[in-house]
């Protein structure tokens, strides 16, 4: 995994709340596999028209954002269906970094498995970085995750992430080399619990006590 | 903390599945139960790409659903993407023996429904899937959520998760639920009242009296919708309904298991005077029935109510989505939710599909017949059974209504079943997001008998004055 220590690029504004991932990656385009490059099906029906043609007015269509690697976002960005494939969206298209002021839980763990910064800021600087952008579309911004910074224009601010997303990121670390170093402790649980919660196991249905097999009672 | 403190039914089944704390917070987390499906594929990528083993195939449990066929035969499936995504499901799950009920298999249907159903899904378990609606599962006891393809390929390789506690928010609905009011009512209700980003980082509890007298089935729908408020899991305490729903079910404990269970299971309710984080209370006699009529399930009113305005919203932020939520609607500001006319319904998903959903729907459509075409998927093949045994599909047909196979379907379309550009749908679904039946769909969501009311009206409708006479 790539990497986040920081990042100076044109950042794109996009001013909807509950970003859904529907919106990001709709669901058709779910059976690609990611070695087929999701990112230009990102954003795919707010993007482009019934027909395919791009629609002039909408953000990451317009000449000063087009290659823009930070997207602003307004509040619960990323909410809805749990599709990782929509970070890759976000990912292959070139934006590495979300700043919003929240985000849904399930795309902020996906963003973090795959290097993606998801910095979240209050209502008010979320608005004032859309509106210094809406002035001056190429205005560079500046995101620092060692220093947790947001520099854009004159304007400098603080964001918000999870201390172990940050370390994660800043690192690059994935987290199934972490947990391979809890393996023993993984087996010692393993065997306590059985003892402890013997019932949690999948009953096997070749034993059967007669006291009823509903397997084909829905109800 | 103490031995004496006292504790939520979420702290209780946290605790009994940490296995490390971290003293940076994050905690790795056993997972007793865990589904794939065909989206799963990614996760069965990264599985290979590391020449890696499943780790406890006995756990995981595997179900046809996102793609599958749900209208006419399914032994040749035509298109050839989705029918690879099946095939390629069949092989993951065969080459690392895991559990599969497939398209050929009497248990097949949603992942939600058929967790539950067959006794998988048990008070005090904690469960994932690669699917928001995991939270589901919650209604009987288990802490269940729902992960990315990331988190999926770490769970089938070492049967863990590494996660980061969420606050704690109990819901509590009081007073009593009047007749011909659904358990989807409530749910809404709750989404509208704390928004679509309202219990965002936090483990939802669902308590107090309505949440104790309803069946499992309306549990089930009320923990499915938890993730559109944003959290990360819904949750009821088991009781004598729960117990009563595991009994005897094929992967349930049997005998001296089950009662050891039971004993376990019983000591799971939250204690007197735990804390929560957040407490939210609403009163179950000011619900009616609720439709919604934006692109958010936040967007949600009683069906007597009008479509808000913007020219009316003071906050400029506020009166700009509404313009757009309108916008995407085709929808004029103020108009009566019940002058808004439907062009198709759709009765099925993990969220409204269960046999009491397509009694409730059947209940208002009995001798009726719909005004608009509209397809019934069953939650699970076994539901399919169930209906066909007291006869629903009759009923459904007679209104003209298709009477479909078990899958996610026309909920998000993936399958090929999308609602038409532009069309209008009333939905027992969970998602009225732009698009997700189908690019330029507008989705309307309600409860099964609501549907099946703007069904046979023609138009969004109040179910109630037609289910008079009628029990749900």
């Amino acid at each position: 995994m790539d990497k986040f220590i920081r990042l100076t690029a044109t950042a794109c504004p996009f001013d909807v709340a509950n970003l859904n991932t529907d919106q990001l990656l709709p669901a058709r385009f779910l059976k690609l596999p990611r070695s087929a490059g999701l990112g230009a099906v990102l954003l795919h029906d707010l993007r482009f028209d019934a027909d395919g043609r791009e629609r002039p007015d909408f953000p990451l269509n317009q000449p000063a954002w087009r290659a823009a690697k930070i997207v602003v976002g307004a509040r619960n960005f990323g909410c809805g269906s749990s599709r990782e494939a929509a970070v890759y969206a976000l990912l292959d298209y070139g934006i590495r970094c979300v700043i919003a002021p929240s985000f849904g839980d399930i795309f902020g763990g996906n963003a973090v498995e795959n290097g993606l910064l998801t910095a979240t800021v209050s209502d008010a600087e979320a608005a004032n970085l859309m509106r210094l952008l809406g002035e001056e579309p190429r205005l560079p911004v500046t995101i620092d995750l060692e220093q947790q910074t947001i520099k854009c224009s004159d304007k400098a601010f603080g964001f918000v992430i999870d201390r172990v997303r940050r370390t994660r990121l800043l690192n690059g670390w994935d987290s199934l080399a972490l947990t391979a170093s809890y393996m023993d402790k993984i087996a010692a649980f393993k065997t306590a619990d059985r003892a402890r919660r013997p019932w949690a196991m999948p009953s096997s249905i070749s034993v059967r006590d007669g006291s009823g097999d509903k397997s084909d009672d829905a109800g | 903390m103490s031995m004496n403190t006292p504790l939520t039914l979420f702290d209780k089944v946290w605790a009994a599945h940490e296995i490390v704390q971290r003293e940076d917070g994050e905690a790795l987390l056993w997972v007793d139960r865990h589904f794939v499906h065909e989206g799963s594929f990614n996760a069965f990528s990264q599985l290979k790409a590391r020449r890696a083993c499943v780790a406890e195939p006995g756990r995981t449990f595997a179900v046809a659903d996102h793609y599958v066929p749900t209208r006419g035969s399914r032994r040749v499936i035509d298109n050839p993407d989705i029918a690879r995504m099946v095939r390629t499901l069949e092989e993951n799950t065969s080459e690392h023996g895991i559990t599969l009920f497939g398209l050929d298999d009497a248990r097949q249907g949603i992942v939600h429904v058929v967790g539950p159903e067959q006794g998988l899904t048990l008070p005090g378990l904690l469960i994932v899937c690669g699917d928001s609606h995991t939270s589901t599962h919650g209604a009987l006891g288990a802490y269940a959520f729902g992960i990315g393809a990331s988190e999926v390929a770490h769970v089938l390789m070492t049967q863990t998760l590494w996660q980061r506690k969420p606050k704690r928010m109990r819901i509590t609905v009081n007073g009593r639920l009047s007749s011909g009011i659904a358990a989807k009512d409530i749910v809404l209700a709750i989404i509208a009242k704390i928004g679509a980003d309202g219990a965002t980082g936090h483990a939802i509890e669902f308590s107090g009296p309505v949440i104790r007298a309803l069946s499992m089935e309306g549990r089930l729908t009320l923990c499915n919708m938890s993730i559109e408020a944003g959290a990360r899991s819904g949750m009821i305490a088991p009781d004598e309904t729960a117990f009563a729903y595991v009994r005897g079910r094929p992967y349930a404990p049997k005998g001296p298991l089950f009662e050891q269970a039971l004993e376990a299971w019983s000591a799971l309710a939250t204690d007197e005077g735990a804390e929560f984080d957040r407490e939210v209370e609403i009163d179950a006699g000011e619900v009616a029935p609720i439709v919604t009529w934006g692109t958010s399930p936040q967007d949600a009113l009683p069906i007597d109510a009008r479509v808000p305005d913007p020219a009316r919203e003071g906050d400029a932020a506020r009166a700009k989505y509404l313009r757009e939520a309108l916008d995407y609607m085709a929808l004029k500001p103020g108009t009566k939710l019940t002058d808004i006319a439907i062009d198709r319904i759709f009765i099925g998903s993990c969220t409204n599909a269960r046999i009491e959903d397509l009694r409730a729907a059947a209940a208002v459509l009995t001798g009726r017949v719909s005004k608009v075409p509209g397809l019934v998927s069953p939650g699970s093949s076994a539901v399919k059974r169930q209906a066909e045994e007291e006869g629903l599909d009759r009923i459904f047909r007679a209104a003209g209504l298709e009477w479909g196979e078990s899958g996610c379907s026309m909920c998000v379309g993936i399958n090929g079943d999308v609602v038409p550009p532009g069309e209008r749908c009333a939905s027992t679904t969970n998602r009225n997001f732009r698009g997700r039946q189908g690019p330029g769909a507008r989705t309307h969501l309600m409860s099964p008998a609501m549907v099946a009311a703007a069904a046979v009206t023609g138009r969004l409708a109040d179910a109630r004055p037609l289910l008079a006479g009628h029990r749900l």
